[in-house]
């Protein structure tokens, strides 16, 4: 592209995206036009509601009383004993209702569903996470939901397609593909393609065309401010580091995003290293990918040189996608967050450490961002902190874990 | 003047309406996608628009999505593709690709239009390009006499209608319904009325595709458009092709789409 290098030069700011959905080069919205007057209903409705006090209220009652907000900021001293270093402290998503950060989201977009006088809702999952915090919505507000979801996740995940059909919604199994979450998001979308007029697409991550990325990023937010105060009241200052997983990328665009102008705090976004760095064995694409569009959006993406997708590997179902969010490829090319793998086999180090030392299960994803943390304090003073986001508790992943581990 | 501006100043001159089959490159592999457009084009096709298949074509149903998934199976390539196309010169039919902004992003959107034209490809459909987005590979397909052909929506407001307009050249893709390729029994009931409109406000050719099949869509819609599209019912056809006689399915393929024509031809 003509201007990819004017993002590298400049400093990442808190005042993205423009009108366009850019994030400096990344992001816009490349889909098909039927899709357009949504979009743009969308942003509109979503600005209107941003600065509706009723709306967040009502956002923030949810989020107290029905999430359990503000989730803990817990000193894991157990762990950073192990480590012998800094400080780790988690931020605990993973104590929200529905035991994830993705409820963050989906009460808020399912406010907008109601808002724009949408009657049904559609969403795509990976780890089941974010499908079942878009049920669990939707069970709250009575709307129909329809999830999307790979047939290989459904396998891995399986815990949590019997919730999504507990709290009412449909699972459609997606057999195209991969099989997994990129599918999904295909799935999802083409659904959309016919529904528009009465439906309303909760996506999941900070990924796909303006303005989902933003909408997302700031519903997220909570985290990294809740975060920011917590350390304020709790240590007197900011950490020095903060560390969170990367898929699409929404519990780090959540967590990094209230920290973006805070320069002396360093951020640490950990993507799925996989197997091994050949293409295919990974899910890193801020680490090995280079920009191209995938969903809707311009950002890192895994391709081959003729610009097909393609496909990834990762143990965590969540974390098993070739795309990332745009906000993501800014501040990578802006330098203001360091993108780093951690291997499977780490990860199941990092879920293992947290259990025994600290008698929590975190979820498979949160476990990459548990194993680099553990690494990063080792090498850090005593006095140093970093702060760790917990995004998803590990219940669903027990019996991946098991097979993998008897297999 | 590009050659699809010929193509419709000649048509119009002499009454008549444009058939556009699509097929899929490559599927099931780049010998028969040159066999299927000269079938096609033998049977009275006015111009052919051709698929480069792409991993994640989400305005795509199930028979299309299928026979990118076949292509790429077999690890086509873009280059493999236009060098067949390259061949075709002598085609009466000009061709026009339907391609991802992913692809022509990755090859660089000079270096796609540079590589299409010299296959002697006239135009492209970029179907998740935008207009809002278009501006950079519009300038360089205007510079190269290169149609760049946008769609409309039955979900584009009108004013939007219009700024799409100004911005295509070749013809408009009106797409006949909100939602994805693949054949319909009924077609929505607004949609001759609502081209109609878009007819009084631009000169530009306008084609209908997504979801026409039938002779009786044919004769629906002849008398409001310059040209139809027609791609599942022709993939669908093409897909036993993998497995079955090649010589039956090119038949198969040729004669239905004769049909076609026919009713196309036959309205008044």
């Amino acid at each position: 592209m003509a201007c990819m290098s004017e993002t590298s030069t400049q400093k990442a700011v808190a005042n993205v995206p423009d009108a366009a959905g850019r994030f400096g080069d990344f992001g816009g919205r490349y889909v098909p036009e039927t899709l357009t007057r949504a979009l743009d209903e969308l942003a509109v409705e979503y600005d209107k509601a941003k600065v509706d006090a009723q709306f967040q209220a009502e956002l923030n009652d949810l989020l107290a009383n029905y999430v359990g907000r503000p989730s803990p900021l817990y000193h894991a001293k157990r762990l950073s004993q192990q480590c012998g270093g800094a400080q780790i402290w988690l931020k605990r998503e993973d104590l929200n209702h529905t035991g994830a950060h993705k409820i963050n989201n989906t009460l808020g977009q399912a406010l907008l569903t109601l808002r724009m006088g949408k009657r049904r809702v559609i969403a795509e999952t990976g780890a089941g996470q974010h499908g079942v915090a878009t049920a669990t919505a939707c069970a709250h507000f009575g709307l129909p939901c329809v999830v999307y979801m790979g047939e290989e996740d459904i396998r891995r995940q399986a815990p949590n397609v019997f919730s999504m059909k507990l709290l009412g919604a449909e699972v459609r199994p997606v057999t195209t593909g991969s099989r997994t979450l990129r599918d999904a998001i295909n799935d999802a979308m083409r659904d959309w393609m016919s529904s528009v007029a009465d439906t309303h697409y909760i996506l999941g991550s900070v990924v796909g065309p303006h303005p989902f990325p933003r909408i997302v990023r700031d519903f997220q937010s909570v985290i990294g401010r809740e975060a920011r105060e917590q350390s304020q009241q709790r240590l007197g200052r900011l950490p020095d580091c903060v560390v969170a997983c990367v898929g699409g990328g929404s519990n780090a665009a959540g967590m990094f995003y209230p920290f973006v102008e805070d320069e002396g705090v360093k951020l640490i976004g950990v993507e799925a290293g996989g197997r091994s760095s050949t293409a295919g064995d990974h899910a890193s694409p801020l680490t090995y990918g280079s920009p191209g569009v995938l969903h809707g959006s311009f950002s890192y993406v895994m391709q081959d040189e003729d610009g097909q997708t393609c496909d990834v590997h990762s143990v965590s179902a969540g974390l098993d996608y070739p795309g990332v969010g745009p906000e993501h490829s800014y501040w990578k090319d802006t330098g203001r967050v360091a993108y780093t793998e951690c291997r499977d086999a780490e990860a199941m180090q990092g879920f293992d450490a947290l259990a025994k030392r600290e008698g929590i299960l975190p979820a498979l994803e949160s476990s990459h961002a548990i194993a680099k943390a553990m690494e990063v304090a080792a090498g850090m003073s005593p006095d140093a902190v970093v702060l760790v986001c917990l995004s998803g508790r590990g219940d669903k992943d027990a019996a991946e874990i098991a097979r993998l581990r008897d297999g | 003047m590009s050659e699809i501006d010929e193509l419709f100043t000649e048509l119009r001159g002499g009454g008549k309406k444009a058939f556009m089959p699509f097929v899929t490159a490559g599927d099931p592999d780049l010998e028969f996608t040159t066999a299927v457009l000269r079938e096609l084009t033998a049977a009275g096709s006015s111009m052919c628009e051709v698929g480069i298949p792409y991993s994640d074509p989400i305005a795509d149903g199930p028979v299309i999505q299928a026979s990118y998934t076949r292509a790429l199976e077999k690890k086509i390539r873009l280059a493999e593709i236009l060098k067949t196309l390259g061949e075709l010169k002598d085609l009466s039919a000009p061709l026009v690709t339907m391609v991802s902004y992913a692809i022509c992003h990755r090859h660089g959107l000079e270096n796609y239009v540079a590589a299409a034209k010299q296959a002697g490809v006239a135009g492209a459909i970029v179907p998740d390009l935008l207009v809002e987005e278009a501006d950079e590979l519009a300038a360089i397909c205007q510079r190269e006499d290169f149609s760049l052909i946008q769609l409309v929506t039955p979900t584009t407001p009108r004013e939007r209608q219009k700024r799409i307009a100004e911005k295509t050249t070749g013809f408009i893709y009106y797409v006949s319904v909100t939602g994805i390729t693949g054949e319909r029994t009924e077609l929505p009931p607004q949609l001759v009325d609502n081209v109609g409109w878009l007819r009084e406000q631009t000169d530009l050719p306008i084609c209908i595709g997504f979801g026409i099949s039938t002779p009786g869509h044919v004769k629906l819609l002849a008398p409001v458009a310059d040209g139809l599209i027609v791609g599942s019912a022709i993939v669908r056809r093409i897909c036993e092709a993998g497995s079955g006689d090649r010589d039956a399915v090119l038949r198969s393929v040729r004669d239905y789409a004769a049909g076609l024509i026919a009713a196309l031809d036959s309205r008044s």
